[in-house]
């Protein structure tokens, strides 16, 4: 399943690119053709950009747990719907109106010092540090028993979780307002411009967070660490007896991922204003993020990014299709076409590029290759240098 | 063949694991002297691995006692028997499969300060200075098995013989002081395994490590071995040189009974 392709100049190098481009082209070309008002298109793309590169944070968050841990968690969403709650309730005004019920909503009390506009940022960054201890916490205790099941049990529990969660969300009424959903989310930064100009700040945010979690990703599975959960994901056994602490690496491969999807549900609040318990359905706060990893590439941390703008671009073209005047046959289908054609959308990749569009690499960790670049640096000494030992490592 | 210390590194003692109603090992008693390249043979299904499996905490004993320099081991975890100097082979090779050879290789020294997350995100030299010493290690050995020009491949498209040699080069990857061998020589070469036991030797002689070595084939045996153990249905049935246990009659008839009955 994970075998290496064999090294030709194929279409699968090209394949990255064109997939992005055409993604892009669609998206912009339909919104034009339905708007013709270029002011319209780039405000539709800022918000598609926001959205997947928010996607993009919870497709890397399992791409830890999933691509390079090997932990198969089918329950995406409850992390997801933890770390978007949090931060609602955290930076919400209390409930005040009789038909908003709602615990916590501290962000006014988080406007320490009002004479650095704290209003604007501290809330969010505590929401934020929330949704990803929350997230954390809780991935830490579902890991005690479902890490020690075997994959596919942890599957079907974690779907369980999931589920369990977005039910409590509807059946506790005072928690966070059940099916009427949570609106008036705060935004950081909102102070800063006019609503209509708001979601280039937004979007600029949503992208710094993705490439903060992004640069950490990459540094974190390059290291000694990463080689702990890539051999895990291969084979506990063998890691054992090579002197690792199975359940200790596991459950950080575990948390960490939830922590990310915490922020990245998080971000999302942000971003939505609104959330309710519908959102976080199986089939968009699970099933959407697999596909973007499964499409983009498991194991490849720029795959899980890229994979996220892909199937949304995806996703949102299907969307627009609905806004011309399709026979009705399919206008009355059209939701359950669109879940059709994701679900296609995945076996077609599974069969033709099981990797994904962009695999994972032959060497994951850099530090020593570094180290050896270094070493390979030709001497300075003259051409009688040794040059026996460099030509090895090349022929390697 | 140097003389092994009399002190025993390694010893079980009246160790039973039972799956079910077959009882794997039963109340079998061993020692391992420091220093020593003992053998353990027996015929196929007599319980020599499992018997390493209980000795590196894969499995726990059903009932008995594994001490290792005088400290219980029985019950402990794997990991924490790897830390205290004990290292294993598989039988049947468990090769990371879609992670190259040399990071194989690289996973196995203890100890690796970049293995803690936070010391790749905010301590990057130190990560640098040690994967620079592990990566010099690491090419080391794989020079050792004769496998240096397949350092980018993966695991998973070596040979069975390749593979074998890998679960080795594994246990050279750390400072263990007992290492143990689930049958090293099966699918490798004659000339590359004459090279193997001139290493074996030398690492014991000049290490110090102790060898305790699952093999089929008498002739290795019998060229590597100070002491031979002869298992048979759970437990030690003979224990002497090589030439003693192949004058057995006991042993003898263990092999023909275990294969022919
Ligand atoms: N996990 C297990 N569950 C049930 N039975 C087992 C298990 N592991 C081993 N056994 C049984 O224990 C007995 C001893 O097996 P073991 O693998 O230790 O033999 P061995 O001496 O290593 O043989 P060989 O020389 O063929 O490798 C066999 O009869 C085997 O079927
Ligand atoms: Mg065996």
């Amino acid at each position: 399943m994970r075998l290496p392709a064999p090294r030709r100049i194929t279409v699968a190098q090209v394949l990255p690119g064109l997939a992005a481009a055409a993604v892009t082209a669609v998206i912009l070309g339909i919104s034009f053709e339905r708007s013709g008002d270029v002011g319209a298109v780039v405000s539709f793309y800022t918000s598609f950009l926001t959205v997947a590169a928010l996607l993009a944070i919870i497709s890397l968050g399992l791409n830890i747990q999933w691509g390079y841990t090997g932990v198969f968690n089918f329950g995406v969403a409850a992390f997801f719907l933890v770390g978007a709650y949090t931060a609602a309730i955290v930076t919400k005004a209390p409930a005040t109106a009789g038909f908003e019920n709602y615990v916590g909503g501290f962000g006014e009390d988080l406007n320490v010092v009002p004479a650095l506009a704290t209003d604007q940022w501290f809330p969010f960054l505590v929401a934020l540090l929330a949704s990803a201890t929350i997230c954390g916490v809780l991935a830490f205790v579902l890991s005690i028993p479902t890490l020690r099941l075997r994959e596919d049990y942890l599957a079907i529990a974690m779907i369980g979780v999931a589920e369990l969660l977005r039910r409590i969300t509807i059946e506790e009424h005072g928690l966070v307002n059940g099916t009427r959903a949570l609106g008036g989310i705060p935004q950081p930064l909102s102070g800063l411009t006019s609503n209509a100009d708001y979601k280039y700040i937004m979007l600029a945010l949503a992208l710094a967070a993705l490439l903060l979690v992004f640069v950490a990703l990459e540094r974190g599975v390059r290291s000694p660490w990463g080689r702990v959960l890539r051999a895990l994901r291969e084979d506990e056994l063998t890691t054992a007896a090579s002197g690792k602490n199975v359940y200790a690496f596991k459950t950080q491969g575990f948390v960490l991922g939830a922590v990310i999807m915490g922020i990245g549900g998080a971000m999302f609040a942000f971003q939505s204003r609104a959330i309710s318990p519908n959102t976080f359905t199986h089939f968009f706060a699970t099933f959407l993020i697999w596909t973007m990893l499964i499409v983009g590439g498991s194991g490849n941390n720029r795959g899980a990014v890229l994979g996220a703008y892909v199937v949304w671009g995806f996703w949102q073209a299907t969307q627009l299709i609905q806004t011309y005047d399709l026979p009705s046959v399919i206008a009355l289908r059209i939701s359950f076409i669109r879940d059709l054609t994701l679900g296609a959308l995945i076996v077609i990749v599974l069969l033709l590029m099981p990797r994904g569009l962009l695999p994972e690499e032959r060497r994951v960790s850099i530090w020593a290759e570094r180290q050896v670049r270094r070493l390979r640096r030709p001497p300075r000494d003259g051409p009688d240098a040794p040059a026996a030992p460099a030509a090895a490592d090349e022929a390697a | 063949m140097s003389t092994p210390d009399a002190a025993p590194i390694l010893v079980v003692d009246d160790v039973t694991k039972a799956f079910g109603g077959v009882r794997a090992v039963n109340g079998c008693s061993l020692t391992v002297s420091g220093g020593s390249i003992t053998g353990l043979i027996g015929p196929n299904g007599a319980g020599k691995t499992t018997l390493f499996n209980l000795i590196t905490g894969f499995l726990k004993p059903t009932s008995g006692r594994i001490s290792f320099r005088g400290t219980r081991i029985d019950g402990l975890p794997p990991h924490a028997i790897f830390q205290k100097g004990i290292v294993r082979t598989f039988q049947i090779p468990r090769e990371l499969k879609s992670m190259t050879l040399l990071e194989n290789l690289m996973l196995v020294p203890p100890a690796q300060s970049g293995e803690r997350i936070w010391n790749p995100w905010f301590f990057a030299w130190r990560v640098s200075r040690q994967e620079e010493a592990i990566f010099a290690k690491a090419m080391q050995v794989l020079e050792f098995v004769d496998m240096l020009h397949l350092r980018d491949e993966y695991a998973a498209n070596l040979s069975g013989g390749q593979k074998k040699l890998l679960e080795l080069a594994r246990t050279l990857m750390c400072n263990p002081q007992l290492i143990l061998l689930d049958e090293p020589g099966a699918g490798v070469n004659r000339v590359l395994m004459k090279k193997l036991v001139t290493d074996i030797e030398r690492l014991r002689r000049e290490l110090n490590i102790t060898f305790f070595l699952i093999e089929h084939d008498m002739d290795l045996i019998t060229r590597l071995c100070d002491t031979v153990i002869v298992m048979s249905e759970g437990a030690k049935l003979a224990e002497g040189s090589a030439e003693e246990v192949k004058a057995d009659a006991r042993v003898l008839e263990a092999y023909l009974g275990g294969q022919y009955r």
